[in-house]
Formats: C-alpha cells, sequence, structure tokens
C-alpha cells in the first residue's frame, strides 16, 4: 500500500511476527512496518476486527503491538531498532500472566 | 409573537432528563426535550456507570431505601430499554466492594452501614465485612496492602455510553421532540403554562421539568422552586481494555464490560475548574494499584473531570412548585443508580401530575428549615 520514496541507506533489522523487517534508522516502529507492506497491526479487543496505525501521533491508540514481550506498545511513538521482536496484538491486554 | 403550547417539556437531555422524557412518553405524553450544548458542564459524560446502593443515606434512611428500590428495580429498566431500542445496556449486578487499606476506613465504613441498617430499621440492603484474607479468598488479585472490604450483593454497574444511547433511540422510538442546544435563559410563568425564552427562540409549555443539571439552582428560582447546589469534582483514570479479571464493581475501581478499568471516586469542593489535576490523579493511581497490583502494568489512555450535581445535602431534590403548579424539579448525584425509579416512579408520577406522598422527604423545604435554624 505504501512504498519508500528513498531507498533505506542505514538500515536497522528486526521481526514482526517471526518475518524478518528492514527499515531506514530513526523510522517510527509504525512507519517501518507500513512501509513493509503490514497492513494489520493487531485486531480489535470487542470486535476482533483487523486494526492499523489511524493518528500516527499517539492518540487513537490503533497501532498497538507486542514488542519484546512487551504488551500494547504504541507503535507510532517508539523508533525502530536492531533485534526487536515485534508480534501482532489480538484480544484485550492479558493482566493475569505470572499471577496466581 | 406567537407559539403554539406544548403538552411537557424538560429542560436538560443528560441521563436525568432523557430518563425522565423516556418515562414520561412511556406514560403517553407529548415531550418535548430542550438539551444545552456541548460545553456546558454535562455529569453525564463524565460518569462513573454504577449502580450503587452501598454507604448512601447515612443520617437519611429515606435515601438509602430509594437507592435500594432502584437498584431492585434496574433488571426491568433494562429489558424495557431492550425492548424498546434492542440495545443491551450490560447491567451487571454481581455485587460491590468496598476495599479498605487500613484498618481505620474498614471501621469507619462498618460503623456507617451498621448506622444506615439501624435507621431503616432493618430494611436496608445487606452487606458483609470481610477481612484481608476473606477478601482475597474471593478476589484472588486483591493485593496485600487491602486489610478488609465491605461486600453488598445489591451494588453493580453498566455501560453508560450505551445507557445513554439506548435512552436517546429509545426517545426517538417514542416520538420525543429531542432538541440539542437549545438553552433556556429565562422561564416566564404565564397563565397557561410557561414561556420558555433562549437564543433560539421562544416555546410556551403548560408543563415543564427542571433536569438540567447544576443550571437547576439558576432555573428553579424563576418557578418558585429551590435546588441549592454545591460544588462537588470528580477525576477519573481510564486504562487500555484488557482481560476480564474482576466481575464485581467498587466504589473506586470497575472494569467495563469491554475490559477498560475505570479508576475514580476523587471529590475536590473547591474549585470549578475543568482541568484534570495530576496530583490527585496520582493518589487514585497509587490506591488502584495497592488494590490490584496487576493494573500496574496497564496504561492509562484517558483522563477525566466531571463536576457532580450535588445538592446542599447530597440527597436528591424531587418538587412541583406550590406557586407555579406544573413546574417540576430533578436533581440528584446519581443519574445511573437512581434511573430505574426516575423512568418507573417519578415519570408516571409527573405525568399523573404530582408526586406521591413518598417523596416528601426530597422536597426542598429541608433546606428552608435548615436555613433557619
Amino acid at each position: 500500500m505504501l512504498r519508500r520514496l528513498c531507498e533505506i541507506t542505514d538500515p536497522v533489522r528486526f521481526s514482526f511476527d517471526n518475518r524478518p523487517i528492514t527499515a531506514e534508522r530513526g523510522d517510527t516502529l509504525a512507519a517501518a512496518l507500513l512501509a513493509s507492506g503490514v497492513e494489520t497491526f493487531r485486531h480489535s479487543v470487542v470486535g476482533d476486527q483487523p486494526r492499523a496505525p489511524y493518528c500516527l501521533m499517539g492518540v487513537c491508540f490503533e497501532c498497538l503491538v507486542t514488542v519484546d514481550g512487551v504488551q500494547n506498545q504504541q507503535s507510532c511513538l517508539m523508533e525502530a531498532r536492531d533485534g526487536m521482536v515485534v508480534e501482532s496484538r489480538r484480544g484485550g491486554r492479558q493482566v493475569l500472566q505470572g499471577q496466581s | 409573537m406567537t407559539a403554539s403550547s406544548i403538552d411537557m417539556v424538560v429542560i436538560g437531555g443528560g441521563l436525568v432528563g432523557s430518563t425522565l422524557a423516556w418515562g414520561l412518553a412511556r406514560a403517553g405524553l407529548q415531550v418535548t426535550v430542550l438539551d444545552g450544548t456541548d460545553l456546558d458542564p454535562r455529569a453525564s459524560r463524565a460518569n462513573f456507570a454504577l449502580v450503587w446502593v452501598q454507604g448512601k443515606g447515612v443520617g437519611a434512611p429515606a435515601y438509602a431505601l430509594w437507592s435500594k428500590a432502584s437498584a431492585e428495580r434496574w433488571p426491568q429498566l433494562a429489558a424495557a430499554l431492550f425492548d424498546d431500542t434492542g440495545i443491551d445496556v450490560s447491567l451487571n449486578q454481581n455485587g460491590g466492594f468496598s476495599f479498605a487499606l487500613d484498618q481505620d476506613e474498614l471501621d469507619t465504613w462498618q460503623a456507617e452501614m451498621q448506622a444506615i441498617v439501624r435507621e431503616t430499621n432493618g430494611r436496608a440492603a445487606p452487606f458483609a465485612v470481610l477481612n484481608g484474607t476473606e477478601t482475597r479468598e474471593r478476589l484472588p488479585f486483591v493485593g496485600r496492602d487491602v486489610v478488609g472490604s465491605i461486600y453488598s450483593p445489591l451494588d453493580g454497574h453498566v455501560n453508560a455510553l450505551r445507557l445513554y444511547r439506548a435512552l436517546h433511540t429509545g426517545m426517538k422510538q417514542r416520538g420525543v421532540d429531542y432538541r440539542a442546544g437549545y438553552a433556556v435563559e429565562r422561564i416566564e410563568p404565564v397563565s397557561d403554562g410557561f414561556r420558555l425564552i433562549g437564543p433560539k427562540g421562544v416555546l410556551v409549555a403548560k408543563r415543564i421539568v427542571l433536569a438540567a443539571g447544576l443550571d437547576n439552582t439558576r432555573l428553579a428560582e424563576m418557578v418558585g422552586l429551590h435546588a441549592p447546589m454545591k460544588r462537588s469534582k470528580g477525576q477519573i483514570l481510564v486504562t487500555e481494555k484488557c482481560a476480564p479479571f474482576f466481575d464485581h464493581t467498587s466504589a473506586t475501581l470497575r472494569q467495563t464490560d469491554e475490559g477498560g478499568v475505570m479508576i475514580g471516586d476523587s471529590e475536590e469542593t473547591h474549585t470549578s475548574a475543568h482541568a484534570t489535576n495530576q496530583d490527585i490523579s496520582a493518589v487514585l493511581a497509587n490506591r488502584a494499584v495497592r488494590t490490584f497490583p496487576l493494573l500496574g502494568d496497564l496504561n492509562i489512555v484517558r483522563s477525566w473531570t466531571g463536576q457532580r450535581v450535588k445538592s446542599l445535602d447530597g440527597l436528591p431534590i424531587y418538587e412541583q412548585s406550590t406557586t407555579h403548579p406544573g413546574a417540576f424539579v430533578a436533581v440528584c448525584h446519581s443519574g445511573v443508580t437512581l434511573a430505574a425509579n426516575h423512568a418507573l416512579v417519578v415519570a408516571p408520577q409527573i405525568a399523573a401530575g404530582a408526586l406521591s406522598h413518598g417523596l416528601s422527604a426530597f422536597g426542598s423545604q429541608r433546606f428552608h428549615a435548615s436555613q433557619t435554624v
């Protein structure tokens, strides 16, 4: 859907749902995912509908992903970094993990 | 300028106004609702959505029983709204907890609950006092800082956004003429009713119900009624949606049917400002995390404040003007809890022309009495 205006000159590499992604250093994580063709970042909590970034400025909470095991990170507000393990989200945040 | 006379006008389209208007329409009346503007202080859009009885009515048994009756009537209201609109307002009455973080708190609440039982001759809602261990046996995710809790099986909550939509859809279904942004600046009693004057024009109504929240104070005086109010600002934090962990409710913390956690119940009495206060947010968040430590990992995604509609003594006011019959006023802080009473009891009485003796405890003469002591 989106394509880059310039070739990547200073690459960072990370994974999204086990798929390797290359982005320009300094890209936000949301921009990096969009530029590499990811259209579904998560499925909505109530209606289980596919979702992607909407506002790209930290307000709408549509771009949530799991980063290095931490749930519901706003991908539009963080930079893509080498070695990040990024996963799409499905359902509400699990709060009971590790509790007994 | 002449205007044809309307049978019944409800001034205010928030929770109290919409509930009464829907109830009046169900009673067969032709109803017009004049709502304020988006920037008016709207308690209905800031509320916590509790159907809550616990601890209400210390020193005011009529209020304790009025709240209890409404909670008991709520399933009937939810069913009637569903019949009219197909909207499920997600009523959950699995009971409510008040979580105490020190023994003094628990002792104070227990004494208040016992006073309510005494003052109502045992007719108040039932409750249990649980120590920390008993609380955690029922709710395993409650933190060690909780020394005990009060549990009452009648308490619950709804989805407030859907309640508001159901009422507005229900009004439409029943032919209520709802007018948004229709401020009323002045009410002039005339021989056959009331002239309602505002920037959008003049309407004449045979009968009126003042349900305009904080603005009732100003409007009531124009028709011989009295609705003195005090300031009460509340603040709420809302977390991201998460998997269900708390299928009950609490006066300070609830998980909505859609997963978000609302944290609230602060009260400031010295300000009419709308801005949120970060120090209060910190206290709310701290108490919430001590109560449910798992909340510490969640992001806060929204925060807002609202001005409660609180009469001087915190109790509702329902009254028909004696100097200008046909003018009614309805003031209350608990527009959600009392919605079932408003739709199913108060509205039919207003439609029939008189409030029952049972509501006399909520007349405004109590303020005159206290002022002359």
